[in-house]
């Protein structure tokens, strides 16, 4: 009913999208995967009109339509789950549900919020959400948040004739396991009501939900496997093109690490965020943190940076316990941190790529407050070598780079300025291939030169490709370590089974 | 989709938006330096009288140019006091308290101590510059602190200077006459008078402190991503603290410039600095939202406020017409340097 025939975008620079066969059928759980950068969120803002698209058709029950706006969209039926919540959270369940569409219960220019109530309380019964509709948004949790999210495009319903699609980008991103069971049943009972497109980095739920599967690499479909053929082995072969082999993680430079204990947690527990968590970190070592979004991973790597101090237990860095937790004395201690936000807490854009590099160790470079210019300069361009970042030259805008090249300059933050605990968060996220491969050539030799590195990965066949040793936590618990050789890893089935 | 687009080299344009934002403000005042002249030669050509473009300007003089400078110095420090908390990506709107005090202050100190550059009373200047730092660094503790707003806190510490100006003058205006300390205005080097190199030296302290000071980078630092300075071990808190007092140091040498000028220190010393300052700052070209810009920028601001107020008087312009000009000037130069794809709303 819904169909994407020959659907091309162009941006400057990139063809996002080519030559795009796309179709939902009525009641069907149409599953979209592909790697950051295959054109999945191209393809989605398409469908619910936020892009136009250069080239092809889009038709409904076979009539061409063309949609200029998300508001056109909707009113054809088709609606969009956003990942990064849409609701306002100080306002109230019901006001959320309706926001745009409050005229159906004003008269004389007043709301009869009775009305609406009771409406909202209609749609929610439709996602089984039990809740008094003039609760403020923020009070509500992330699934129950999720569910209203849900319940506000299944207004739609009552609006559109005809079918409805709805699309569900990363659904699962903040659902703990027994969330993402209830919000799957109630998919498919939804069905009924109307066709989804569920987009997912998580390839097994996509597996278990999906009717068919739209494969997509470099903005092009290049596979649409069935749920009864579907093999995650070789979707995922298809996503990246190529064997996800251990030549691309360099496992073949992995060394054994040293005896040097440079971190060393003991039993260490930050309010609900994590609990008696315990693990050393050795000179050398590649230590992976693996569990769901928000099993508490990434607050164990601010505990270590010092942003956020431990409510129990103690924390050692080089020997020496610390006492008072901030971001000047994990500096200090030689921690760096790669956070997953570059542009936010990566790099500062505005500053150029010497600047961000002694943003850490400006003291080094600097007499009583003055800084020397000429020697942060050369150490720039040393390291601009080193790691052969593309830039003209040091005195160039960093948020000018390109993502490999920035996550490039913030590593040489680090490491020129001694680091040697490195956290790496989410590195890769958003590199390209070519990227990421320069990324985990950086891993291999930071190891080589003597730090240890804390990494919290992209996907599971990272963290295994990269690591020496890795710690599943699963709701701020300490699960399973597996220890790696290369040759003698642990599966991604082997985590998954406990991380959720 | 992320970084798809940041791989491939842009193609070369002459025409960026950064260099259209980098230089416009320094292009505005040289048509606007070319176009008062212009409108004095229409008027003489009209009346049938001779007039030779540029050569016989009554703006375009080294009088004229010297009358700018004198008007322009101490709102050029104010200004440069106020760039480093905008690129912080605070704003600081106590000036005019602040110069106020510091003049009424630095003229009561000096009346007492003797009266002359020349006795003990030269203490008054450094202290008045203690004063404008204490006032500077209460605004910084309130503002970080207490956690209220930097544009709130600073408006309320400018009402308890101007308040605290008026306490101590009882409403008086204050005579300061030592002919030594008057010569900022009175002696006259190459035409100009001395407190427009007073100024000049001022600039290039700024100019170091923002370039070569490692309290310089952490202003951009803290400005361009505060998340971040604050992940890379800098102590955000400590950067905004300095940040204001330096502020209200330039503010009392403003003040100390401004009571030099008329010789005369009062409550109303202050009057008019914060809409002409934050206006030279921003049509300077300083992101009102952090990170970008400079003291040079806030140079070419003051002097196009001044210009265009000058200007405006040679040709004859009525004065009320002056700040119309002036806040439309303001909204044009932030649409101009506001780049309004990534910013879709505005509180």
């Amino acid at each position: 009913m819904y169909e994407l025939r020959q659907v091309d975008k162009t941006f400057p620079g990139v063809h996002a999208l080519k030559a795009v066969d796309f179709k939902v059928n009525r009641g069907e759980i149409v599953g979209l995967v592909g790697e950051n950068g295959a054109g999945k969120s191209t393809l989605m803002k398409v469908i619910y009109g936020a892009y136009q698209p250069d080239g092809g058709t889009v038709t409904i029950d076979g009539t061409t339509v063309r949609f200029q706006n998300p508001r056109q969209a909707m009113d054809h039926g088709i609606g969009m789950v956003f990942q990064e919540q849409s609701l306002i959270t100080n306002l109230t369940v019901m006001e959320n549900i309706f926001l745009g569409y409050e005229a159906q219960f004003v008269s004389l220019g007043v709301i009869n919020w009775k009305a609406m109530a009771e409406a909202a309380k209609q749609q929610l019964a439709k996602v089984k959400l039990d809740i008094d509709p003039a609760t403020i948004t923020s009070e509500l949790s992330f699934a129950q948040r999720q569910l209203v999210e849900l319940a506000k495009v299944l207004t739609l319903e009552e609006r559109v004739d005809g079918d409805l699609v709805i699309l569900l980008d990363e659904p699962t991103s903040v659902l703990a396991k027994e969330e993402v069971e209830l919000l799957f049943n109630l998919v498919r009972e939804l069905t009924k009501r109307a066709s989804f497109i569920f987009v997912s980095h998580r390839m097994d739920e996509v597996l278990e939900l999906s009717d068919r599967i739209y494969v997509m690499k470099d903005g092009e479909v290049v596979d649409v496997v069935a749920h009864d053929n579907a093999d995650m082995d070789a979707i995922q072969h298809k996503m990246v093109g190529r064997d996800v082999d251990k030549e691309y993680y360099r496992e073949q430079k992995q060394k054994p690490y040293g005896n040097e204990i440079l971190l060393s947690f003991k039993s260490v527990s930050q309010g609900r965020r994590y609990q008696d968590i315990s693990f050393d970190l050795h000179k050398g070592e590649v230590l992976c943190l693996v569990g769901t979004e928000g099993s508490g991973r990434e607050a164990i790597l601010r505990t270590v940076f010092g942003l956020d101090a431990p409510t129990a237990g103690t924390v050692e860095i080089k020997g020496q316990t610390i006492a008072r937790f901030n971001a000047r004395t994990g500096v200090d201690l030689g921690v760096g941190y790669v956070p997953r936000e570059r542009k936010v807490e990566g790099i500062v854009a505005g500053m150029n790529v010497y600047e961000n590099m002694t943003l850490s160790q400006m003291q080094n470079y600097a007499a009583g407050g003055v800084l020397r210019v000429g020697e942060e300069k050369s150490l720039a361009r040393d390291w601009i070598k080193r790691l052969a970042i593309k830039t003209p030259n040091e005195n160039k805008d960093c948020g000018g780079l390109s993502g490999g090249n920035q996550q490039k300059v913030v590593l040489a933050k680090w490491r020129s300025g001694g680091s040697d605990i490195i956290l790496l968060d989410h590195p890769t996220r958003g590199l390209d291939i070519g990227a990421k491969e320069d990324v985990y050539e950086m891993v291999r030799e930071m190891c080589d030169a003597g730090a240890g590195i804390i990494l919290v990965a992209d996907t599971l066949e990272e963290a295994i490709g990269l690591s020496h040793t890795i710690l599943v936590i699963k709701d701020g618990e300490f699960q399973k370590r597996f220890d790696g050789t290369p040759g003698d890893k642990a599966s991604p089935y082997d985590l998954v089974h406990h991380m959720i | 989709m992320v970084d798809t687009t940041a791989g491939i080299a842009p193609r070369a344009r002459f025409l960026t938006r950064e260099r259209i934002i980098k230089w416009a403000p320094l292009l505005v005042l040289g048509v606007l330096v070319l176009l008062f002249p212009f409108f004095e030669w229409l008027e003489d050509v009209r009346a049938g009288d001779a007039h030779t473009y540029l050569l016989d300007s009554r703006f375009f003089s080294i009088r004229n140019a010297a009358r700018i400078g004198i008007s322009a110095t101490p709102a050029l420090m104010v200004a440069i006091g106020v760039t480093f908390i905008i690129i912080m990506g605070s704003i600081d709107l106590s000036m005019e308290g602040t110069v106020s005090v510091c003049a009424v202050i630095f003229a009561f100190v000096f009346i007492a101590w003797g009266g002359t550059v020349l006795s003990w009373a030269w203490l008054a200047i450094p202290i008045a510059m203690l004063v404008g730092a204490a006032m500077g660094f209460i605004n910084g503790l309130v503002h970080v602190k207490l956690k209220i707003p930097s544009f709130m806190a600073s408006l309320a510490m400018g009402f308890v200077g101007t308040g605290l100006a008026l306490l101590l003058t009882g409403g008086d205006r204050v005579r300061v006459e030592d002919p030594i300390f008057r010569s900022l205005l009175t002696e006259r080097w190459f035409n100009f008078p001395v407190m427009v190199y007073v100024a000049l030296v001022f600039l290039l302290i700024a100019w170091f402190i923002q370039s070569r000071t490692t309290l310089g980078r952490n202003f951009y630092a803290v400005g361009g991503g505060e998340e971040l300075a604050h992940a890379s071990g800098l102590n955000v808190e400590r950067v905004r603290l300095m940040g204001f007092t330096l502020a209200g140091v330039f503010f009392a040498v403003g003040a100390l410039l401004a009571v030099g000028r008329i010789g005369i220190a009062e409550t109303a010393t202050g009057n008019n600095f914060m809409f002409v300052s934050i206006t030279a700052v921003v049509v300077g070209g300083t992101a009102l939202w952090g990170g970008i810009g400079g003291v040079w920028n806030t140079l070419v601001g003051v002097l196009i406020v001044n210009v265009i107020n000058n200007g405006m008087v040679v040709i004859g312009l009525p004065a009320f017409l002056q700040d119309a000009v002036l806040g439309i000037l303001v909204i044009i130069a932030v649409v101009l340097s506001t780049d309004r794809r990534s910013v879709s709303f505005v509180k």
